[in-house]
């Protein structure tokens, strides 16, 4: 996988099938439902007033939903450039507009948490960067919240040197 | 948040404007004034913007948030992000409730974990 700036846009190119699978699966890992500890982190608990909490729950939360949405739908239509590569074995190449790294940057980090959540990784496990090989469907989605984290990296480093 | 409150306040206003511009022979109902319950003592109280630790949250998307949400310079947002990693917790801000939650809702919106406290 080779990941460049291309004029106004990220290019992530020679994504192998692997990864490209790992990236489609964005929008649907940043959704937390029947995960209630995952929805409890998207939204968390803005005061120990519970005055305060009331309030948030029925003007701010609602704001929040939309502006996480936003992003994922966001990120979920610059992915259907990878359709219809689902069962070939051929690397792809993905464009990411810089005026859409803000709704990357928060629907990757949406994904990280509902799947940090969802596995209840320690801070072990998310600080073991070289865990190998992916031995099982808990080391993939640690592989996955590193491999999200490596693109959320990259895309800040790419933002600061605009 | 009060500014809900403050935008029911101007809506009766616009629609009370509304019907008299549209020359409207109905009674204009009298804009209702919303009135504050909290006391004068309880405004002056400051309020705290508080950011927690939390170990999936990148140091570099931390600080870039610090800088943006805040405005801070990057080494005073290194800092402070520097604070939540080691300390577990970090003081970002401090000032009247109203900025305090437009605050938080924005550290929210960026995934931290951000709370607002009274200063005790």
């Amino acid at each position: 996988m080779e990941i460049c700036r291309e004029g106004e846009a990220l290019k992530i190119s020679d994504l192998d099938p692997f990864l490209a699978e790992l990236l489609r699966q964005i929008p649907m890992s940043a959704n937390p439902e029947g995960a209630p500890t995952a929805e409890a982190r998207l939204f968390t608990k803005p005061s120990a007033e519970k005055e305060v909490c009331a309030e948030w729950k029925s003007y701010v939360e609602p704001e929040l939903r939309r502006l996480f949405r936003s992003a994922t739908d966001t990120v979920a239509a610059d992915l259907t450039q990878l359709n219809g590569n689902e069962k070939s074995l051929r690397n792809s190449t993905l464009c990411i507009p810089f005026e859409h790294a803000d709704a990357w940057l928060n629907a990757l980090n949406q994904a990280r948490l509902v799947i940090a959540e969802r596995n209840k990784f320690t801070d072990e496990e998310l600080n073991d960067h070289d865990r190998s090989p992916i031995g099982s469907r808990r080391d993939l989605s640690l592989f996955q919240v590193n491999f999200y984290g490596f693109l959320q990296e990259f895309i800040l480093r790419e933002m600061e040197s605009r | 948040m009060r500014g809900h409150c403050d935008n029911i306040f101007f809506m009766s206003a616009v629609s009370a404007v509304h019907a008299v511009q549209e020359g409207s022979t109905s009674t204009v109902e009298a804009p209702v004034r919303e009135t504050e319950s909290r006391s004068e003592e309880e405004l002056d109280v400051p309020w705290q913007v508080v950011v927690h630790n939390d170990p999936v949250n990148l140091m570099t998307y931390v600080t870039m948030v610090f800088q943006r949400v805040f405005g801070y310079p990057r080494e005073k947002a290194e800092r402070h992000m520097l604070e939540v990693h080691h300390k577990g917790r970090s003081i970002l801000w401090c000032g009247v409730r109203e900025r305090a939650e437009f605050y938080v809702q924005q550290l929210h919106g960026h995934l931290l974990l951000a709370t607002l406290e009274k200063v005790v």
